[in-house]
């Protein structure tokens, strides 16, 4: 082992030269200094932040500068109150002149928060930005010691001196530029989908709008009436749904999923799996040279299928047949087969004629488009209630969730808004709601988080049935009224007034009579402190939210994070909850956690606006962590170009021989390619192998070099 | 270094993307864990030479924690992949020349995960401490 260490370090050193004399003549890094110098007359000036309590009161900051000043290569050291304040960063900037700084490393929070701030002041004090290394001593130091001074002390010393070593190795680095393709991409047309495309096509940017079913609208387009305002929801859905289906600038594709992406923030190639629909658009019928045919939506077709399957968008309580549209006010309005029930007897080719719109022979198309940014507005799925067995959804006929409700109180609905029980189509004349059924659950059957609108919708659910069935009483069972949003409050003190009646209590059990069909809720309320067992009609269960069947396998795609609970995780909960740490893809809608329809709406313009700066701008910075070949070292193997996800590297012929080149473009600088390396041949920038190797040494050999 | 002050030193090197945001989380959540682990930030775990490892065992580490994305969650689609790959082959290696393998963990920790991560970090501490100093710090020095 000793042996190896030896060979290793001289190595590494190697490593170094080559490397800067690599990089002055590749084309994007321009190395300054020569590479004798490259970790030689190393300056480093070191600040120490306070971030008021934060890190000093778990650190010893003056121990921890005092410790900082014998370190090899420091120059100066300096602690302050809040370094990322503009006094903090003035210090940065007089001290690379004053004390002719050569690199900077700042302790204080994460660089995941403050790398920005700090490499722009050495930027501005007169240094590449790139010879910045913060030393995290907060969220990964005080933050998680809080009450063990000495060890938080120690870890500090330590991290600092680990990033002294890495600052003394650093190199300029010069980020690429790269265009951005002047279009958008924004996935899943419900009402955040439909909102984002919207507000990116009237700012002029050429949109792809890609729904997984056959037409757009979402979950509000299956909604009756909005709260607090009692809004039809379809009456306002529908003129955006009319204006996102004639836009110029919105290329809508339904029926279609994401097959692949490909490429990165401003050029990305992305793959659409158009799904054989079975049916031409007037367009698509004029391509195939049949002139005025295509779909117009008639219907003929529908009328004379044989085959007859439960729709989906009713909640399977009406029939569709297997050529069908969801419901009349459909955009587009093209009719779409299901090809899995189909027979393919025929009729509806005949009855379509002349129009020729039916083709039973159509096969899946791939469509490769080129975008910009790209925007996930996936939307959610309601959970699966009759896991929670005990309140006896798909048990007993009486109980329906909240979105069958919505369909049956609603006038385009399958019963024409009059609601009825489905076990005997009577009206209910007494209808208990089940808030948080699912959702703030902790058994491990639910979900742990609240759903958040289901408690409005539920007060909305009983003033429907109020306004409609006079004489019809609603219970609302709940463990708390939420009505967080503008008038909400109002709204529940309304339906309070119109004579709903509240429990407070969690439902224990749903059991049925059988010959009545009527259903007996057990309860303890906890207000008189008392059990209780009500015989009603009817029983909705506020069910739950999660996200939507194919999120997960859409947010890999595109290579974003999810939460423990699916949901998509957002580059900042707080300030940035419409990015994501993929540059150029950002989040709309439920996707990303439940929300109302407002806030819905909110977050897709929010989206939209973020997904419009890179487009904007025209181009973006990558940062220029790529990967570097060391052509000396390289002995042409080709082992890093298989394994190299994104295609970047290749082989080519150099002086007689085959050497490794890297295409900057297409790196994104995971360093898959480094870690492999058997001949040591390749240089991630930034994340080099001397600098690297370094930072173990100082960590654990005290930072003798 | 007298017996009952030993306290283990621990190298974790760790993916921005998932794991380095997961310890971030543990700390904005102030989830409190043992101090003995020095983190190094590397893109991706992908970027882990092997070689890295056994220098640090060199250098007298007791041990040492990889952690990354978890499957299919990666950053750049599959460098925890061929990371988990090298760490087993490593283990091997180690076992090989006499060394628990037990001193070498990987993990994988998603940037939603942070209290995970502060069990994580308690696990490696007590297994290393429990192993005791590595034996190659002697033989190393």
């Amino acid at each position: 082992m000793a042996e190896k260490k030896t060979r290793k370090e001289p190595a590494a050193r190697k490593d170094t030269k080559k490397a800067v004399t690599k990089a002055t003549h590749a084309p994007a890094p321009a190395a300054t200094s020569p590479d004798k110098d490259l970790g030689k007359g190393a300056r480093i000036g070191v600040y120490i932040c306070h971030c008021g309590t934060n890190i000093a009161g778990s650190v010893d900051i003056l121990a921890v500068q005092e410790y900082a000043k014998t370190l090899p290569n420091v120059a100066h050291v300096d602690n302050y109150q809040y370094m990322c304040s503009t006094p903090g960063q003035k210090k940065i900037e007089e001290d690379i002149k004053e004390h002719k700084l050569t690199g900077i490393v700042v302790a204080a929070c994460s660089p995941r928060l403050h790398e920005p701030t700090f490499r722009t002041a050495t930027k501005t004090g007169g240094l590449n930005p790139f010879r910045f290394e913060m030393a995290n001593i907060r969220e990964q130091g005080s933050w998680v010691h809080m009450h063990d001074r000495e060890g938080a002390t120690a870890k500090a010393k330590d991290a600092i001196r680990i990033a002294v070593a890495k600052a003394a190795l650093l190199q300029d680095l010069i980020p690429k530029s790269v265009p951005v393709t002047k279009a958008a991409l924004v996935v899943g047309a419900g009402v955040a989908g439909m909102q984002a495309a919207l507000d990116l096509a009237n700012a002029g940017i050429k949109t792809y709008l890609v729904e997984k079913s056959p037409t757009i609208g979402g979950r509000m387009s299956q909604l009756d009436k909005t709260f607090p305002t009692l809004d039809c929801s379809q009456c306002i859905l529908t003129p955006k749904m009319v204006d996102v289906g004639r836009n110029p600038n919105i290329e809508l594709m339904t029926y279609s999923e994401i097959e692949e992406v490909e490429g990165y923030i401003g050029n990305f190639d992305v793959t659409i799996r158009k799904k054989a629909r079975g049916v031409l658009t007037p367009a698509e019928a004029e391509a195939r040279g049949i002139v005025g045919g295509g779909c117009n939506g008639c219907g003929d077709c529908d009328t004379v299928c044989p085959v007859i399957k439960p729709n989906p968008f009713e909640m399977g309580m009406k029939p569709r047949k297997a050529i069908y549209i969801y419901h009349p006010q459909v955009v587009p309005l093209i009719y779409t087969v299901d090809f899995d029930s189909c027979v393919k007897c025929g009729l509806c080719v005949e009855a379509c004629g002349e129009k020729k719109a039916i083709d039973l022979e159509m096969k899946d198309e791939l469509i490769k488009v080129k975008v910009g940014t790209a925007i996930l507005a996936l939307g959610y799925d309601i959970f699966p209630i009759e896991k929670k067995e005990e309140w006896g959804y798909k048990k007993y006929e009486n109980v329906v969730t909240s979105l069958e409700f919505e369909r049956l109180i609603c006038a385009s609905g399958p019963t024409g808004g009059h609601l009825v029980r489905p076990s005997d189509g009577k009206t209910p004349k007494k209808v208990a709601f089940l808030l948080c059924a699912g959702s703030r659950d902790n058994t491990g059957v639910g979900k742990p988080y609240c759903s958040r609108f289901c408690c409005m919708y539920s007060l909305k659910h009983a003033h429907q049935i109020i306004e409609k069935i006079p004489g019809c009483q609603p219970y609302i069972f709940y463990m708390d009224i939420r009505s967080f949003g503008k008038m909400y409050e109002e709204f529940y003190y309304r339906i309070q007034d119109e004579g709903a009646k509240f429990i407070r209590g969690r439902v224990s059990n749903v059991l049925e009579d059988p010959v009545t069909k009527n259903l007996y809720v057990m309860a303890d309320d906890t207000l008189l402190d008392r059990p209780m067992k009500l015989e009603v009609d009817m029983v909705v269960l506020a069910a739950a939210v999660q996200p939507s069947a194919d999120t997960d396998r859409t947010r890999k795609l595109f290579g974003v994070s999810c939460s423990l609970d699916g949901w998509l995780l957002e580059a900042h909960p707080k300030l940035n909850p419409c990015g994501t740490t993929t540059a150029g893809v950002f989040l709309a809608g439920v996707c990303q956690g439940p929300k109302d329809i407002p806030d819905t709406v909110a977050s897709a313009e929010g989206a939209a606006s973020a997904a419009s700066i890179p487009i904007h701008m025209g181009e973006v910075e990558l940062e220029p962590y790529f990967a570097q070949c060391i052509e000396e070292k390289c002995a042409g193997c080709g082992m890093c170009v298989n394994l190299c996800p994104y295609q970047a590297l290749s082989l080519v012929e150099k002086e007689g021989r085959k050497v490794m080149q890297v295409t900057e473009a297409k790196c994104k600088g995971c360093g898959t390619c480094g870690g492999f390396c058997p001949g040591g041949a390749i240089w991630m920038q930034h994340f080099a192998t001397p600098q690297i190797v370094a930072q173990i040494d100082a960590f654990l050999l005290g930072g003798e070099q | 270094m007298a017996e009952q002050e030993w306290k283990p030193k621990i190298l974790g090197i760790i993916c921005n993307w998932c794991s380095y945001a997961g310890a971030d989380l543990a700390g904005s959540a102030r989830t409190q864990y043992p101090p003995d682990i020095r983190i190094i930030r590397v893109m991706c775990t992908g970027r882990i030479d092997p070689l890295f490892i056994m220098k640090a065992f060199v250098d007298g580490a007791d041990g040492v924690l990889v952690s990354g994305c978890h499957f299919g969650d990666c950053h750049y689609l599959e460098g925890n992949y061929k990371a988990a790959k090298r760490m087993f082959i490593l283990k091997s290696l180690l076992r090989n020349i006499g060394l628990e393998d037990k001193r070498l963990r990987m993990t994988f920790v998603s940037a939603s995960e942070g209290a995970k991560w502060a069990v994580v970090v308690k696990d490696v501490v007590d297994t290393i401490t429990n192993l005791g100093p590595s034996p190659l710090k002697e033989i190393g020095r």
